[in-house]
């Protein structure tokens, strides 16, 4: 009998293997994963890879003492479905809790699965031999739908993928995006909140050749907490830009784990971490450099009015993976004393002739810049808001997209800009 | 309109006096000059003159229109009419050129109770100035002086200047950096600007400048203090004779 068995479930871990028991369909298919969260538990700081996100601790002051499984349920069950209009216009939007309802765009297909996700390894290795965010998912009862992009396929239009919205909601899919081919996919993580996480897990294959832009839209209420993990292969002479915008929710971390599947694959990475008082938003990428001549830039920028963030960046580099070119920087931009921030990029190269660097800041509004402004006539407040404004949309600009989901993004930034100034 | 009296002002976080009495007035209309030896303080009285809060002033005052503005922050300032063109013009990148100048003069004419500027108009006269100061509208599609040549930058401090229309007009070294055929762009750019309303503090190493822009007064500031005033033969002598023999008058 190993040592976890024997420790005592918190109060939380209890009151979250009750929730799933109680929620959705599938027992049988899900009982594993239920009862690997029982005996596994939540992951705590002394796991390396949850050390800035102690979510034993954190979601203990969620799910407190004696909470009511039957009112955590009904409160799931109750939470009306929030209408939202896409984030562009013309985008195919698939609800991933009913895929089977979703119309495919040409060149795609849709199925509805039966599949959980598989939570018996984690594609971080500094995490425990289960995978956290995959077993809640699969506990909760996530089936993946399948969606596949031809090859040699340029959607017209963005795929917006609906998961998470609702208190509650548990969803998985798979993507494919065949050789040659180009498409955007926007997953919308919104809705309110429940003491209890809601969660989403999204497989990416890229195939050779062909470019892929995926958004993660993040603006959940200020109650809600969110598990997301993105995971993405990068075939060979691939693009993969990825946009992730945190904008609210109370608890959340969001994990991205990229590999590359061939050589010549290029990775982009832009984020924006917006945080206000009580917050506590975890980013955790995983880049996996495992053929020659790949190249990766990833680069957060954080604003907080308040609020504990956290960005662990690590990227590999694999003995044969020579010529890799990988950046990474994590700039933080502490608007309040209230808030702080903790970087942990971290390099581990095993190739010699490779380009490899990381660098993390944090400081407050460049006093010259503010003044340069000031002179100008420009009052102090709206000075700082230019100037907090072009620190985030900076890496917007970076990734070259589309014109119109630039726009869409920006104006995310710009309204909870507004509404926490 | 401009009365600076007795002046001292010290580095506000580490108590080194840099200006130590500063006495100088700038009549309507005029164009005054400031020369002076490197460090003796010539940008710090610009920029205490723009309200920096690096500095803090200990005695004296700065009167603008007969009213101190010590208590007025940066951008009351330029609202009233104080504009500083920076000897070492910042580059701030994100922030668009265009939205700045937008930004800048709608937050201007906001504080004076005057209706805000439309884009058709805004962009009439920032391409009429461009023009006339012969910057490439392509430059004024990226972030505020990213990436432009240190002259580049001097010309577009002068193109704010043109499109701001302050009263006051306080120029550091607008000269370094330019060549030859942008100096007398940018001469002219002022020259055009001056009229009885409109003031101008012009820093400057150089007589080339002021054979340009033709001072009405010409002052030398050493050590944080005005040693010697007199007309623009003054900054002939200077041409000629180096501040060696000024100061050796003022010890
Ligand atoms: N923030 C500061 N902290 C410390 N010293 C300062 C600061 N600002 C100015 N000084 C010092 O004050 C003196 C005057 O500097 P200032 O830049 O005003 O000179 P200047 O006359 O403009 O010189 P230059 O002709 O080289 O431009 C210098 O010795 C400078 O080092
Ligand atoms: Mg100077």
């Amino acid at each position: 009998m190993s040592v976890t068995e024997l420790r005592p479930r918190t109060p939380a871990e209890t009151a979250l293997v009750s929730l799933a028991e109680a929620t959705g369909s599938g027992e049988d298919a899900r009982r594993a994963a239920i009862e690997a969260l029982r005996r596994e538990g939540l992951p705590h700081r002394r796991i390396e890879a949850w050390h800035y996100t102690d979510l034993r601790n954190l979601m203990g002051r969620r799910l407190g003492k004696d909470q009511a499984i039957e009112a955590l349920a009904a409160k799931e069950a109750g939470e009306a479905e929030t209408v939202l209009s896409p984030l562009v216009a013309g985008s195919t939007v698939v609800d991933l809790d009913a895929p089977e309802r979703a119309s495919a765009p040409e060149g795609a297909t849709i199925v509805a699965g039966d599949e959980l996700a598989d939570w018996h390894e984690s594609p971080n290795h500094l995490d425990r031999p289960v995978d956290t965010v995959r077993l809640v998912n699969a506990a909760f009862g996530a089936r993946a739908a399948t969606l596949a992009v031809a090859a040699k396929t340029e959607l017209a239009a963005p795929i917006e993928l609906r998961s998470g919205i609702g208190a509650q909601s548990h969803s998985a899919v798979r993507v494919s995006v065949g050789d040659g081919s180009k498409a955007t996919f926007v997953e919308r993580v919104e809705g309110g909140g429940s003491p209890a996480p809601s969660s989403a897990v999204s497989h990416l294959s890229i195939g050779d050749g062909a470019e892929v832009l995926w958004v993660i839209d993040q603006t959940k209420g200020e109650a809600a907490a969110h598990l997301g993990q993105l995971n993405v292969s990068v075939g060979a002479d691939a693009t993969f830009k990825l946009f992730l915008l945190n904008a609210g929710g109370q608890l959340v971390r969001q994990e991205v784990h990229a590999v590359t599947r061939g050589e010549g694959s290029e990775i982009v990475m832009r984020g924006v971490n917006l945080l206000e008082k009580d917050q506590h938003v975890d980013v955790t990428t995983t880049l996996r450099h495992t053929h020659p001549n790949t190249t990766a830039t990833e680069t957060f920028r954080n604003v907080l009015m308040g609020g504990h963030g956290v960005f662990q960046g690590m990227i590999k580099v694999a003995r044969e993976a020579q010529k890799t070119d990988a950046k990474m920087a994590c700039n933080t931009l502490l608007l309040s004393e209230d808030g702080d921030f903790s970087a942990k990029p971290e390099l581990e190269i095993f190739a010699d002739d490779v380009q490899c660097g990381h660098g993390a800041t944090a400081g407050e509004i460049n006093q010259d810049h503010l003044f340069y402004l000031m002179s100008r006539g420009i009052p102090a407040a709206q000075a700082k808001a230019l100037l907090v404004k072009a620190f985030v949309d900076e890496m917007v600009e970076e990734l070259e997209i589309d014109e119109a989901l630039g726009e869409a993004l920006t104006a995310k930034i710009d309204a909870w800009l507004e509404k926490s100034h | 309109m401009l009365e600076i009296k007795n002046l001292h002002a010290r580095v506000a976080d580490e108590g080194t006096e840099i200006l130590k009495g500063v006495d100088l007035t700038v009549k309507d209309g005029e164009v005054a000059a400031i020369m002076g030896p490197n460090g003796s303080g010539k940008s710090t009285l610009s920029y205490i003159l723009a309200g920096r809060d690096d500095y803090e002033v200990t005695e004296g005052d700065i009167l603008y229109n007969g009213e101190s503005i010590l208590e007025m922050d940066p951008a009351e300032r330029a609202a009233s009419g104080v504009f500083l063109a920076f000897q070492y013009p910042l580059e701030i990148p994100g922030v668009a050129t265009m939205t700045f100048l937008k930004t800048a003069m709608n937050a201007q004419r906001k504080a004076r109770g005057e209706a805000e500027l439309m884009t058709p108009e805004f962009m009439r006269r920032v391409k009429a100035s461009a023009a006339e100061l012969k910057i490439d509208a392509e430059m004024l599609k990226r972030p505020l002086n990213v990436g432009f040549s240190g002259g580049e930058k001097k010309r577009a401090e002068i193109l704010q200047m043109a499109l701001l229309e302050p009263k006051l007009c306080v120029m550091d070294e607008t000269d370094s950096g330019l060549d030859i055929d942008a100096l007398k762009i940018v001469a002219d750019g002022v020259n055009a600007l001056r009229g009885p309303e409109r003031s101008f503090l012009v820093i400057t190493h150089y007589q080339r400048l002021l054979d340009y822009i033709v001072p009405d007064t010409v002052h030398v500031l050493y050590k944080g203090r005005i040693i010697k005033s007199g007309d623009k033969d003054l900054a002939l002598q200077l041409e000629n004779e180096g501040y060696g023999q000024i100061i050796g008058e003022a010890a």
